[in-house]
């Protein structure tokens, strides 16, 4: 994922002259070392001073650039928050923060490098957009969005390296605002983002294997989220799973509990997401989702009963 | 072009012209303190000529009124003191300073970007310096002939994020960024000298920042204009302007109360009458 940002980074900057490259000091990686080369103006390196990188990204769009903002996830949006909900958001400019290695997936950094709780604190500032592509043809396509279309601030999570691809043979194309078809069924819908969705897509294959007729979802946009989508996923389909790897509360289960609520859903409604708890365990990305009590056969389990 | 020719273009200087002026100012904020109960007028007073020099000195204008030029108040609660300028130039309307926080108007205690004349959302401390270092950047790699004129407070420099973009501006090279610092001394909670007496000195860190530095009284507009044109260059200026917080007004001036307070009717009276132009 982190390499093909670059490259799509470097493709739009080759043709477009607003777009610019800020990161705080982090290892640049393939393509984003040719930008650099080939357009030093539109790329700085701020050192480790977030909250620099956005204010002066914010700076930047006030004078018609659209800077692109990089850095680790919890860095690019907790310590530099109110430069990105003043200085971005009040002000309504079109920068994008991007979050690379979101969720726990710095599974032996610790809790300081975690990003659990993102999607909740992007997503309560006014005019923020919120996106979490789940593979890098996904992410490509947010990226041009952001670069060319986006009219204000986008907090884009990204996962960190060798996501497969999963949207190939999706049923729908990828639309900003809109849920996207992976596979349709009848019988239960698993609604995801980001780097769970390929658990997601797991979970269905299991369930497929017991005659069940499964539905999985990308809910790429998270704000605005696709409350019509939405809507339909929860009256067409019995049982409906959100799995995030976020907090709780305020993420996307919280967002289509309050869907369901307002339309009076009959569908069966579990949401599967990381504890609201800080871990202090050390192991790969898999095996702190499990502590957290993100499993294929956790879920499985859930959705057997 | 140089800096130094850019600055050798600008408008005529007239000091008596600027006192006129300022005193003017200071009576039509202390008239709008009679509509609100809080408005941060010692703020304003003590940035006064310093806010004046800027916007009929220094900023360059074209034959209808705009500019090349930017400025920024990032110590976004003085801003009455660019209301009443922009009123002055007919950037705001009467009408727009008559709803000064009043419902139905647009203008509140700290300046919102889309407003006429205002360039960028300030009033929380810390911010006003990164918006500074972006726009004076994006106008130095497009090669354009402007300069970014910011008036920031000694309440600012307390700010790490002020600090973490003034190194970036000095790496950045942004020598078209001319700040000048509201040096009063004086802050919610009491004087700076006594409250945090290691905040001193300020001259030598920024310098340490990699900018260029000079002080001079704030209140003193020929020296506040004289120390912007006898810059050196090529890096980002800082001028401390020495000033006094309530500048003009006996009972406000270095009172911390006066930070947020609206005098009240008989206080009003009493600084009205005592309003004078202020030499230095």
């Amino acid at each position: 994922m982190r390499n093909k940002f670059a490259d799509v980074i470097y493709e739009i900057g080759s043709k477009d002259e607003r777009i610019c490259a800020l990161v705080a000091d982090i290892s640049p990686a393939g393509s984003i070392v040719k930008f650099r080369e080939e357009f030093p103006d539109r790329f700085i390196n701020v050192g480790v001073a977030e909250q620099a990188m956005i204010g002066i990204a914010a700076g930047m769009a006030l004078r018609g650039m659209r800077p692109f903002c990089y850095t680790i996830a919890t860095f690019s949006l907790y310590r530099p928050f109110e430069m990105v909900r003043v200085d971005l958001c009040y002000q309504n400019l079109p920068v994008t923060i991007v979050g690379m290695g979101a969720g726990v997936i710095y599974s032996t950094l610790g809790g300081t490098h975690h990003t659990m709780e993102d999607v909740a604190v992007a997503s309560a500032i006014p005019n923020m957009t919120v996106l979490a592509p789940c593979d890098p043809e996904e992410m490509r396509l947010a990226t041009r969005w952001c670069a060319t279309e986006s009219n204000g601030p986008v907090y884009m999570r990204l996962g960190k390296a060798g996501e497969p691809d999963l949207t190939a043979n999706a049923l729908d194309p990828f639309q900003i605002g809109k849920v996207r078809y992976l596979k349709k069924g009848s019988d239960i819908a698993i609604l995801s983002y980001g780097i769970t969705l390929s658990m997601a897509l797991d979970i269905a294959k299991k369930l497929e294997e017991e005659g069940k007729s499964v539905s999985v979802i990308s809910c790429h946009t998270i704000k605005p989220l696709d409350n019509k989508g939405i809507r339909q996923v929860l009256e067409n389909h019995k049982r409906v799973a959100v799995v995030e790897e976020h907090v709780p509360h305020g993420g996307l289960g919280s967002r289509v509990k309050e869907i369901a609520w307002d339309m009076d859903a009959q569908c069966k409604l579990d949401c599967f997401s990381l504890k609201d708890e800080f871990i202090h365990f050390y192991g790969s990305h898999s095996e702190l989702l499990e502590v957290h009590g993100l499993s294929i056969n956790k879920i499985l389990s859930q959705l057997s009963k | 072009m140089t800096i130094m020719e850019k600055l050798q273009n600008i408008n005529h200087f007239d000091q008596s012209e600027s006192q006129r002026r300022c005193l003017q100012y200071r009576r039509k904020i202390l008239d709008i303190s009679q509509q609100v109960s809080a408005l941060h007028a010692a703020g304003a007073f003590s940035a006064m000529e310093m806010v004046d020099c800027i916007y009929h000195c220094l900023m360059r204008r074209n034959p209808d009124g705009t500019s090349p030029d930017t400025f920024l108040m990032s110590k976004g609660h003085s801003c009455l003191v660019q209301y009443a300028i922009l009123e002055e130039m007919g950037v705001l309307s009467h009408r727009d300073l008559d709803l000064y926080c009043k419902a139905g108007g647009r203008l509140g205690c700290h300046p919102d970007y889309g407003n006429p004349g205002i360039e960028a959302s300030t009033g929380s401390l810390g911010h006003g310096m990164g918006l500074a270092v972006g726009m004076s950047y994006t106008d130095k790699i497009h090669g354009k002939d402007t300069i970014l004129y910011m008036v920031t407070s000694d309440g600012e420099l307390q700010e790490g994020s002020t600090w973490e973009t003034m190194m970036m501006g000095a790496n950045l090279e942004v020598e078209n960024l001319i700040v000048l610092l509201d040096h009063n001394g004086s802050q919610s909670f009491g004087h700076t000298r006594e409250t945090h007496p290691k905040f001193y000195p300020i001259r030598e860190k920024v310098e340490a920042f990699g900018w260029e530095c000079a002080e001079v009284n704030g209140h003193d507009v020929t020296a506040v204009y004289n120390a912007v044109l006898n810059r050196k260059g090529g890096r980002p200026f800082m001028l401390i302007g020495n000033t006094v917080k309530g500048r003009g007004v006996s009972f406000m001036e270095n009172k911390p109360i006066w930070h947020y307070r609206s005098p009240n009717q008989q206080e009003y009276i009493q600084a009205i009458t005592e309003l004078k132009e202020i030499n230095s």
